[in-house]
Order: C-alpha cells, then structure tokens, then sequence
C-alpha cells in the first residue's frame, strides 16, 4: 500500500507536537513490509530524516502548464482572489510568472518562479491561509504526478491539500485530527480555520482523532457521524541514553517544570498560580517555565507579582537534546492544559524518569495510570500534587519506576497498525 | 450429621476527607463526614436492615435449628451509634435469640498484628470488651481483619484465650487437603482453625449475579445440591462473606435476598446439613490434624496473601511511617489523638493504595473515594504528617513542626 500523506511541519523544523507525531508514526507505519509513504511538506529545510519516505517539498514541485481543476473550493475564493488577484495590468513578465488554474470554472492566477514553483515559508506567518490554499493547488498536482491507495492528511493545514489530491485522484481521504480549533482558542474558534476543518472532516471517507476527548469534539462540534471517527493514540518515540553527557545540576533544590508552549491553551497562568501556593509552604522548589508564546510575557508579570520571581525560571525555547537535558534535570513534570488534544511531552518526561502531574482535561490521561491527574483550574490540587510528590519519596519512585515503563510500552508501531486497519476500511467502504 | 457454618463480617471504615498539604498544621478534623454518614446510611438501608430482619424471621421460624455467626467492628460500630443506631438495635434483636455469636477482631480493622503485638492485644480487648457490653456475651472465636492469620497469629491469638480461629482456605497452603475439616495451630495446637471454603462462599459472594458463570442463576435448591456432591467424610462446610454481599455487592434485582430466606429451609428439607456457630462446630467436630501456614494469609483477592495492602511500595512506606509512630503515641494521652490513632490504622487506607488492576480491580474499586493510588496515598500522607505534627506537639517532642523524616 502506498500512502500519500500531507503534513506542515517535519522535524527537525518543529514549533509543537504535530512533527513529532508524524515522523513518528511514518516511522510506524513503515516498518510493515507492505507501506510505503510519500509525505509532503510545503517546505523541505534539509535536515529531516529520509530514510523510510519520500518527502517532497510542495515548493518545490513545479505546477507551470499544468491542468488544475479543482471543485468545491468555494469559499477559498476569496483567499486566491485577494492574494493572486486578477490584476487588470500585468507587466508581460509577470504574466509569464503567474500560473493560470480554475476554481469552478472561474479563473484566477497563481504567483510562481521562473521554474514554475509555488513559494512557500512552511511556517505559521500572517499569511497562513494562503499559503495552504497554494499548498492545496500543489497537491493536486503531486497527485496527479504520483501512484498512491490511500491520502492522508494531517491537521486542518493540510486538510485542503488533502481534498485536493481526492479531487485530483479519486483516491479515499484519511484525515488525521491532531487538534482543533476548539482545543487552540479555548472555545471562541476562528470562523476561517473551522470552515477549513469542517470542510476536511465532511470530505474525508474517514478521520483519526488522537483521543476521544478530541473524536467527541469532532463528533459533537463538528456535526459528523460517530462511524466516521476512530480514535488512534499516539505513542512516543523510544529515547536512546547512549553517548549522553551526565546531567549535572547547578543548585541542590527540587525543579519543577512546564514545558511546552506558553499560550493559554497549555494553561500556564494555572502553573504559576500553584507555584506561588506552593513557595508558601516549600522553601527546597524551584520552577521552570521552558517554551515561548504569546503569554509568555505575561506569565513573566505575574510572577514577579506574587514575588516568586527569584524562584521561578524562563528558559525560552528548547530544541532537541536541551529538552531531554531540561527533563532528566527535573523532579516533576506538569502539564496543566485547558484543552489538549494528546500531550506527547508528558511520556517524552516519564521516559526520562520524571513523575509527571497532567490535567484530566488532556487526551493522553486516557491511556496513562502512572501520572497524577487534575483539573486544569484546580490550582490547590496541583499545589498539593507537587507537594506530595516532593515530600514522599516512595511516590516520587514509584512513578518514575511505573511511569517509565507505561511510557515505554506506547510505541508508534501499535498506533500504526491501527492506523493501517483505518487505511483498509478506507479502501473498503 | 453435617454442618455449615456462615459467618458474615460486618464493616465500615472512617473514610479520610479530602486533606490538603495546606491543612496540616492548621487543620485537625481528617474525616470526610458526609460521605461516611452517605455511604452508611446507605448500606444500612440496603443491606444490614433488610438482611437482619430476614436472618431473624428465618431464626423464629426454625426454632433454634438455624445458627449464624457475625462479626462487627469498631469502626462500623461506631458510626452506626452516630448515624444508623437502628442497626445496632436489629443486632441486639438477633443476639437476644441465642443463635447468634458474635466474633472478635480488631477495634479499628487493623493490620496492627503484622507490626505491634502490644496495640494488636490493647485493640482486640478493646473490640471484646465493646462486643460484651451490646450484646451480653465476650467473643471465645477471633475473625482477624480480612481473615489475616499465621501460625504465629494464631499462637498470640490462643494466648489472648481464644479457642478458635477463622481464615481463608486457600489452595497454596492446602494443597491436597480440603477446607471442610477443623485443624489445629502447630504452635499451640489447643487452637482450632476453621476454613473458609472459598468455592462455595464466592460463588455467593461474588459470582451470584455474574449471568456468564456456569451456575448462574443459583437457586437454594441448586446450591444444597452442591452441599451433597462433597464426600460423606468431610463433615464441615465454612461459608465466610462480607455482610454487604448482601444488598450491596448483590443488590436487591439478583434475587440474593431470596436465596437467603429460601436457604435453610432447602437444607433442611433435602440434605444432612445442619447450621452451627463456630463454637458449636469446635464443641462437635475434632479437627484432623495441624495445618502449617508459616507466612500471613488472608480472604482477599486471588492471591489470598498481605499483597492487597502491602503489595506496593506506596503501601509500605505509609505502613512503616505509621507504625515507626508507636512509641510517641504510648506516651500519648489525648482522646482525640488516641481515636485518631486507631482511626488511621483501618485496613481500608491501604487497600485504597492498591495497584492490581486486573482481577480484583473491580471490588478494590467499589467502595474507594480516590480516583488513583497516588492520590490515596497523597491523601493519607497528608493525613499522617498532621498527625505527626499534633502528636509531637502533646508529647512536647523537640522535633515538632517538621514533616517525617525520609
């Protein structure tokens, strides 16, 4: 079975869990005999690893002279009308440069290269939308150019891409649903990016969610028929301790870390509250906010409001080998998330050894019986989780021995094989 | 002539309230009072009321014939007084017909004979002399906590006069042997063991309503056919449950409440059977030889073993970290401390820390207020520093205002 899949962002050029998840599934996926996978990118970085796909950069697939049509693609008008604009002037060389497609029958223009390439920044910048309509009007181009079973596409980025290459093929969709627009904002979603998941979820013969609290949002949110929604979890890709430095810390207190980003939908306001509750009682803690975003500034005010700034520590963004550095330096991991779909970071910590506290409202408390689980508000019941964690070293132990070795049975290799028998009942229906 | 002997435990423990890190120091109320007082009323009108009445109309009706055995400990005798003093009274109503005896155990529902002799001896006085005063008689037969025995529990146990003891008959320490004789202790072989035959009890109390079981539905008709397959030679059939099977862990719709009032009378009518109390089974039947059980046996789980409480390192530590307090607490004379004492050392607390998932998850899970483990270990720890921090207070020990030591 060939599979053609749709992603944003691949690592090493990973600003959250969605590259994570992918490479880590591909990797799943084929280490059955019987897949291969070609899996595209609006933007190759160099640098990722290639061994078991094909990745393709969609800007770099020329789409000049070629004949895209494409349906249903309504209401993304708007986006190719104000960004190619059917300009009344063209300077003749410029002409040249922009690639004619349809869209039901009405004509609109595309800006390429001189080789006829689409440009794409495969980054999250202001000009979002667009840059994943161009990426649907490539992919319909790479299908026609390829010979695949089954597409699929992950996260509403590369939902349009998806339904492009259906258009293009005939071949089923698979869409898999890392998260939604309701997890991001907290309830108060983006009309542009939920008409762009609804779209995606109504044209794909069948949806992977990561955790049923996010196929109940599909279902619920999203008017779709539970048949269609299956849930996968995602695992964590195994950690090798080889050839790793000795971590030292630089100072005898406990750390207690966040990592992840620093945005509302992560809960941090929470983390600092429980920190500031637990300094009260607790002299031997320090806590560690490790991620940028854009609350991070905030959460820098409001702790030197409550005077826990000497105690409370901001490292920025940490990138590969620093992150693993960060966990095997830290006492306990939290993440007290408003609404996160999985949570990757939690097992990347049990891994580690790291006892880790994780809010009920998270898809990956689903699967894990070695963490402690609170509400995302419950500020005291995190206080007291930390607290109890630090003073009873039999906890502490026991989850880190029990933890490590749940977190270690999560591989991508089980979540792939359910994620083939989604492809077969695809391929069936 | 043969005989069944049924034995019923009845207990509630003193459920731990929510306790915070921030409450201790400040706070020294630990009992979640409203879910106690729930949870008991609850089984009182479920279980202990319903099943005493019938248990008694079934006594008058067979004039004597038909005998039971109970045993009710303090923490559940408390609460009774407090919140369902009609349960106390419906058991005096069943002690006034003479068929009934009542058992001795540990005050609280304690593990203390695996760790303090001299607090298990004070708690069994205790619960003895508690059992004398409501209902007229002092225990001569001892049902440790969870059936918990050894051969050296059973020693210590003959020692405080006990003639006999009940436990589980599980197949480790069996082996070949059957349940349905009596044995006596090697140590002190005065003593007489009696053991559960867990074949036949769980079917009752746990399979009774579980539709997939082979001998579902059990009718009494059924089940005293079972009672004439054993062979002829072995004369004892030891029925030991939890009280609350009755309404509870059966509810009402299985029919289990019928099959209790139906039960004499089908044995009676179609077997050899009779109903004895433990006493009585020891006065009639000699036992066949000692049994050795060298390591601490119990009814729960499948292991029938300490694993239910003590499996885990969670259950250890807090185990060890409560009894390591002994000592202070001897020196100890405050009532509410002294209570609190006894209070924290019910077996419950533990059993909440358990991490077998599988087969025994379900009953571990019935009745336990904690979402995980963890935190009924966070909870009780909690729980125990403030105890800590009082109990040095009071005893003025220059340690004061720490957490334990680690």
């Amino acid at each position: 079975m060939r599979v053609l899949m749709f992603g944003w962002e691949f690592p090493p050029n990973i600003s959250g869990g969605l590259g994570t998840a992918c490479y880590g599934l591909t990797k799943g996926l084929t280490s059955f005999d019987d897949i291969d996978i070609t899996f595209v990118v609006p933007k190759v970085f160099g640098g990722e690893d290639k061994r078991n796909i094909d990745l393709i950069g969609a800007g770099d697939v020329p789409i000049i002279n070629r004949n895209i049509s494409m349906k249903e693609f309504d209401k993304s008008i708007e986006y190719f009308e104000v960004n190619s604009k059917l300009v009344p002037y063209v300077d003749p060389e410029d002409y040249k440069n922009q690639t004619e497609f349809s869209v039901e029958g009405t004509k609109a223009l595309i800006e390429t290269d001189v080789q006829g390439r689409v440009k794409f920044t495969g980054k999250y910048g202001p000009d979002l939308l667009s840059e994943i309509a161009r990426y649907a009007l490539v992919a319909n181009v790479i299908a026609q150019d390829n010979q695949f079973d089954v597409i699929h596409a992950h996260d509403w980025l590369a939902y349009p891409a998806g339904i492009a290459a259906k258009q293009a093929s005939g071949k089923p969709l698979v869409i898999h649903v890392h998260a939604t627009d309701f997890d991001r904002s907290g309830g108060t979603v983006n009309p542009n990016v939920y008409a762009i998941e609804k779209r995606g979820m109504d044209a794909a013969d069948k949806i992977i969610t990561v955790s049923n609290l996010t196929r109940k949002i599909v279902i619920e949110k999203y008017g779709i028929s539970p048949e269609k929604v299956i849930t996968v979890y995602n695992a964590v890709e195994p950690y090798r301790e080889e050839n790793k430095a000795p971590i030292i810390r630089g100072f005898d207190e406990k750390i207690v870390t966040f990592l992840g980003r620093i945005t509302m939908q992560k809960g941090p306001e929470y983390f600092v509250e429980a920190a500031s509750r637990v300094l009260q009682r607790m002299d031997n803690v320090r806590f560690v906010m490790a991620g940028s975003g854009d609350t991070m500034n905030k959460m820098i005010r409001r702790a030197a409001q409550l005077k826990i700034a000497n105690k409370f520590h901001f490292t920025g963004f940490l990138k590969g080998d620093d992150v693993y550095r960060m966990l095997k330096m830290s006492d306990i991991y939290i993440m007290p998330s408003v609404s996160e779909p999985f949570g990757i970071s939690p097992l990347e910590a049990m891994q580690a050894g790291v006892p880790v506290i994780i809010s009920h409202q998270s898809g990956v408390a689903e699967i894990l019986s070695n963490a402690i689980k609170i509400n995302f508000w419950d500020v005291e019941g995190m206080a007291d989780a930390i607290h109890g964690i630090l003073s009873y070293p039999a906890m502490s132990k026991m989850l880190a021995r029990y933890g490590k070795k749940e977190s270690c049975n999560l591989n991508w290799k089980d979540a792939a094989y359910k994620v083939k028998q989604v492809y077969r009942s695809a391929l069936c229906a | 002539m043969r005989s069944i002997c049924l034995f019923f435990k009845v207990h509630q423990p003193v459920r731990l309230r929510k306790f915070r890190f921030f409450d201790i120091g400040k706070s020294d109320y630990y009992y979640d009072d409203y879910s106690n007082e729930m949870i008991l009323k609850r089984v009182a009108k479920n279980c202990y009321l319903p099943a005493n009445e019938i248990l008694h109309d079934l006594i008058i009706k067979n004039e004597g014939r038909f005998k039971i055995a109970f045993s009710i400990s303090g923490t559940a005798i408390d609460q009774f007084k407090i919140y369902a003093p009609e349960v106390i009274e419906s058991f005096r109503k069943l002690a006034a017909t003479g068929c009934v005896e009542f058992l001795g155990e540990t005050y609280s529902h304690s593990l203390s004979v695996l760790k303090n002799t001299a607090e298990f001896k004070r708690q069994v006085e205790t619960h003895a002399n508690t059992i004398e005063a409501l209902f007229g008689s002092r225990p001569k037969v001892f049902a440790n906590t969870e059936l918990i025995y050894s051969d050296e529990i059973g020693a210590l146990v003959a020692e405080m006069g006990y003639t006999a003891v009940l436990t589980e008959g599980p197949n480790h320490i069996l082996k070949w042997r059957s349940p349905n004789y009596l044995y006596r202790n090697p140590i002190n072989p005065a003593l007489v063991v009696l053991l559960k035959n867990f074949q036949l009890s769980d079917d009752i109390a746990f399979r009774f309503s579980n539709s997939d079981w082979s001998g579902w539905p059990l009718t009494a008709q059924k089940f005293v056919s079972w009672l004439k397959k054993i062979p002829k030679e072995e004369k004892i059939v030891n029925l030991f449950m939890n009280y609350e099977t009755f309404g509870e862990h059966q509810k009402f719709g299985t029919g289990i409440f019928k099959f209790l009032d139906a039960l004499p009378s089908a044995v009676f009518r179609k077997s050899d059977y009779t109903f004895m109390t433990p006493s009585d089974i020891i006065e009639n039947y000699p036992p066949i030889s000692t049994l050795n059980v060298p390591y601490p046996i119990s009814w729960a789980d499948q292991e029938r073993d300490l694993t239910a409480w003590l499996g885990n390192e969670l259950q250890q530590e807090a185990f060890e970290k409560l009894y390591q307090l002994s000592e202070l607490v001897n020196k100890c004379s405050d009532p509410l401390l002294l209570k609190d004492w006894q209070y924290l050392q019910t077996s419950d607390h533990f059993y909440y820390m358990s991490t077998k998932y599988f087969a025994d998850g379900d009953i571990h899970a019935y009745f336990n207020p904690y979402n995980s483990p963890y935190e009924a270990f966070m909870n009780y720890m909690n729980v125990l520093n403030d105890f800590t921090i009082r109990l040095n207070r009071v005893t003025k020990n220059k340690q004061s205002e720490q957490f334990l030591p680690n």
